[in-house]
């Protein structure tokens, strides 16, 4: 188990360094000149020399590489062009809203999921796996911000039991954070909802066909205790993969719903910073995303190798 | 009284009779077999009794277990006597038992449904069981996971979880099928001192005759859901009734009569020099030196023209691997391997000119085909293989005389595989070897998936292409009899090499080498119709 730690481990800093040159050299190649950008169409062009040189962008390409990685390692992301604050502030700020959010929503999309993808599977064909499966065609289909429409319709503007949007920040009180997340992670968790059920149903499905749990079945256990004792466990493998999927998606892919509630989120920090060409904003919030990515499939092989003993002994 | 009493048993899925008036008894001590060829309704007689039957089945009769009808039975009340009661042991040991789950709590979980015991307790109990299936606890800890065992390991687990409770009955559904030939004996074996160790009744279903023969004190014969025959081992052996059971033992038995050579003086044609195949193990770490297996280990041999030659050997002998070096489907590390005088394999592909020399037919004649495309479409695949694309009517031609060649219609090129059936299937699978008349036909396990009567029907085919096309193949199994009925001239394959070679009587009446002689020892062998016993316990020695 230690070896297969260890050489995850080794492919989670590989994969982090090429990502690093990837991201680098993909968003240096894009036209526009972030100085000139900054100064608008009238700058002198020794004032932008000047800004160059200040923004440490007349060195080479391999060094400001370098610069950039050196500086991330010990936690110094540069400073934004546009706003000129250090960027590990405003990412901080950030983060704070946009892993709460993602975890919350994936919390929500679990314990939603399992449940109904596990009674699904165990009363397959009749009227409440097919209700269920309908359901969960819905919610596949229905976009994510439309969810979020109609629940700032129904509890913010009906019930009033939630505000439509905004976010006041951790230090007003832990529960006024949960409380102005929740529509949100509901909308980002329903639809994910539905595919990690279905899939939790289907793997389920077929671990009931296997030999074993036929054996489980002529050792005495009913069937649903060969399902909980048996089938559970073997179907988590593909659940655990989509889980780790939607995790960045989340991380990543929460925009939408961040524009819906105007939350201030890293999805519209990248969006904005990619308007003003502030690159290296968008640099280093892609490469924070690629990392939580990388960590969340580390935690994802670990979690695998716990399940599944097969993949302990393999390496 | 008996043990278990079935009467009148019916079952219908879905309206569909499935099991008709079957009625049988097992005796404490005693083992009955229930044999016939798939469809017969055997496996499904062993799931009426555990009440396991798929949903949808409606069972009528009685199943009687020590004086109580299973068939009235609560379910609640049935998971109780599962596995306490009655034990049932499968056919397929690779994926019977949980892969995330130790051995030591799979066999454990038995005893702690069934009894309110500490967990540390039940693994004590667990571990004996082991100990008596042969596991013992330095080689076989509790701690270790289906994976790291050996098809023949991991039945003995399954067998242990099913009689950890001493269960009066026990039902045995194919438990060797799946296995090979010295590990069936000794898993034979096993089962019978368990029976008379324990005094259970064993209820065992396999299709194979000969082990029937060695093991059942009775043999009950089934044939589509109904019992046919039934009667003492010794004396339905002696005296059989039924013309089923008779056709059954005779084809079981079957020997194809094959013709004599036209060409007395024949040249070589494929030649197999000093050939080693080795497969990269994956490597334990980055900077570790690169491991090799050698599954194929400096075999040589020829085959001449006409040549009608066996390779046996149990899993894992490397005899696939040979097989796909001789189709040059994957190069070789040393040696070299001619047809004809032409490598098989050259310039990092297969020699197309020695390519369409060379047909193949495998095993699954149900994996083996795309569903989506006609029979013509199948068989005539080979076709591409040649220089000249043959014309349409030619190709009609072509396909009609393959088909009709293995006994098919040429009308059969319009319809799809999943029309037939899979004695059909493997003849369409010949008609598609023979569409080019190739000079080496491959046959790999080309009847281990068969009933036996159908795999008498294609041997007699093969006997009769013989003379018909002047076949000259390979014809791989780990069937010692089916390869004693069709070939003659034998190759005998262990860890890589080729350990005896020679003719085929010679070897299989003579053999010299000490793994022949082991391999033939424990192969189950089918007692002389009719023929005067002793009993049935000394037939398979």
């Amino acid at each position: 188990m230690l070896r297969y730690t260890l050489k995850r481990a080794l492919s989670l800093i590989i994969s982090l360094a090429v990502a690093s040159l990837v991201i680098f050299f993909v968003i240096e190649v894009a036209p526009g000149d972030p100085a000139s950008y900054m100064l608008g169409i009238n700058a002198q062009p020794d004032t932008i020399a000047a800004l160059r040189t200040e923004l440490g962008l007349d060195v080479s390409k391999t060094q400001r590489y370098l610069n950039w990685v050196g500086g991330m390692l010990h936690g110094d992301f540069g400073t934004s062009y546009t706003y000129r604050t250090p960027i590990s502030e405003m990412v901080a700020d950030r983060m704070w809203v946009s892993l709460p959010l993602a975890a919350f929503a994936l919390v929500l999309s679990t314990v939603i999921a399992f449940p109904a993808g596990i009674y699904a599977a165990s009363r397959r064909g009749k009227a409440g796996d097919v209700v269920l499966m309908g359901a969960t065609q819905l919610g596949v289909a229905i976009p994510n911000f439309w969810f979020a429409m109609m629940m700032v319709l129904i509890f913010a503007i009906n019930l009033r039991w939630f505000s439509a949007g905004g976010f006041p920040g951790w230090d007003e009180g832990f529960w006024l954070g949960i409380k102005s997340l929740t529509l949100p992670a509901i909308s980002l968790a329903l639809p994910q909802a539905a595919i990690l059920a279905r899939v939790m149903r289907s793997s389920l499905l077929d671990m009931l066909g296997e030999d074993f749990m036929r054996s489980a079945r002529a050792k005495g256990l009913s069937r649903r205790q060969a399902l909980w004792r048996h089938a559970l466990r073997n179907a988590l493998i593909p659940v655990l993969t989509i889980i780790g999927l939607q995790f960045s998606f989340l991380l990543a892919g929460g925009i939408i719903i961040e524009q819906v509630f105007f939350l201030p989120g890293l999805g519209r920090l990248v969006f904005q910073s990619i308007s003003q060409r502030d690159l290296i904003v968008v640099e280093s919030v892609v490469m924070l995303l690629v990392f939580s990515v990388i960590v969340v499939n580390f935690a994802v092989d670990l979690a695998y190798a716990a399940v599944d003993p097969r993949l302990r002994s393999r390496s | 009284m008996s043990l278990l009493a079935i009467k009148n048993l019916s079952v219908e899925i879905h309206g569909n009779p499935i099991l008709r008036d079957v009625s049988l008894d097992v005796a404490p001590g005693e083992i009955v077999a229930v044999t016939g060829e798939s469809g017969s309704g055997k496996s499904m007689t062993a799931l009426a009794i555990m009440q396991l039957l798929p949903q949808g089945s409606e069972m009528s009769g009685a199943v009687m277990l020590d004086g109580k009808d299973l068939g009235q039975t609560s379910e609640a009340e049935m998971c109780a006597i599962r596995g306490n009661d009655v034990g049932m042991i499968f056919q397929e040991p690779m994926t019977a038992l949980n892969p995330v789950q130790t051995i030591g709590d799979q066999v454990a979980e038995t005893i702690l449904i069934h009894e309110d015991l500490p967990r540390a307790q039940a693994l004590s109990r667990a571990r004996d069981m082991l100990d008596r299936v042969g596991l013992d606890a330095e080689n076989f800890p509790l701690s270790r996971y289906p994976h790291e065992l050996s098809g023949g390991q991991r039945q003995r687990v399954v067998i242990a979880m099913a009689i950890v409770l001493r269960p009066k009955l026990l039902i045995a559904d194919e438990p060797t099928t799946a296995l090979d030939v010295t590990t069936q004996a000794t898993i034979l074996d096993l089962l019978k001192e368990l029976v008379s160790e324990f005094g259970m009744g064993l209820l065992m279903i396999t299709h194979d005759l000969a082990v029937v023969a060695g093991m059942a004190d009775r043999i009950v014969v089934m044939r589509t859901g109904e019992v046919v025959e039934t009667g003492p081992t010794q004396s339905l052996f002696q005296n059989m009734q039924h013309p089923y059971t008779r056709m059954l033992m005779e084809a079981s038995d079957h020997k194809a009569t094959l013709p004599p050579h036209a060409n007395k003086d024949p040249e070589p044609l494929l030649q197999v020099v000093n050939v080693s195949r080795d497969y990269r193990l994956p490597r334990t770490s980055v900077i570790a030196r690169q491991k090799m297996f050698r599954a194929v280990d400096d075999v040589s041999f020829t085959l001449k023209k006409g040549a009608r030659a066996g390779l046996v050997g149990e899993s894992g002998c490397g005899k696939s691997t040979l097989t796909r070096a001789i189709l040059g489907l994957e190069d070789i590390q040393e040696g070299q391997i001619l047809l004809d005088g032409e490598p098989v394999f050259s310039g990092n592909k297969a020699n197309l000119l020695v390519r369409r020399k060379m047909q193949v037919v495998f095993q699954d004649p149900f994996g083996s085909f795309n569903p989506r495309h006609r029979v013509d479409r199948l068989v005539s695949e080979p076709l591409h293989l040649l220089s000249e694309r043959p014309s349409q009517s030619e190709r009609t031609s072509a396909i009609a005389e393959a088909l009709i060649a293995v006994g098919l219609q040429p009308e059969d090129a319009q319809k799809y595989i999943h029309e037939f059936s899979g004695g059909q299937r493997q003849r369409v699978a010949i008609a598609r070897a023979l569409i080019i008349k190739p000079d080496l036909i491959v046959f790999d396990e080309a009847v281990s998936a068969l009933d036996v009567s159908i795999r008498a029907q294609i041997l007699d085919l093969l006997a009769e292409l013989c003379e018909q096309y002047s076949l000259t193949y390979l014809f791989i199994s780990h069937d010692l009899s089916v390869v004693r009925s069709i070939t003659e001239q034998v190759f005998v394959m262990q860890s890589g090499k080729i350990v005896e070679q020679g003719e085929t009587e010679t070897v299989f009446t003579n053999p010299s080498h000490p793994y022949t002689q082991q391999l033939i020892a424990a192969a189950p062998k089918l007692p002389e119709i009719g023929a005067q016993q002793k009993g049935p316990k000394n037939v398979a020695s």
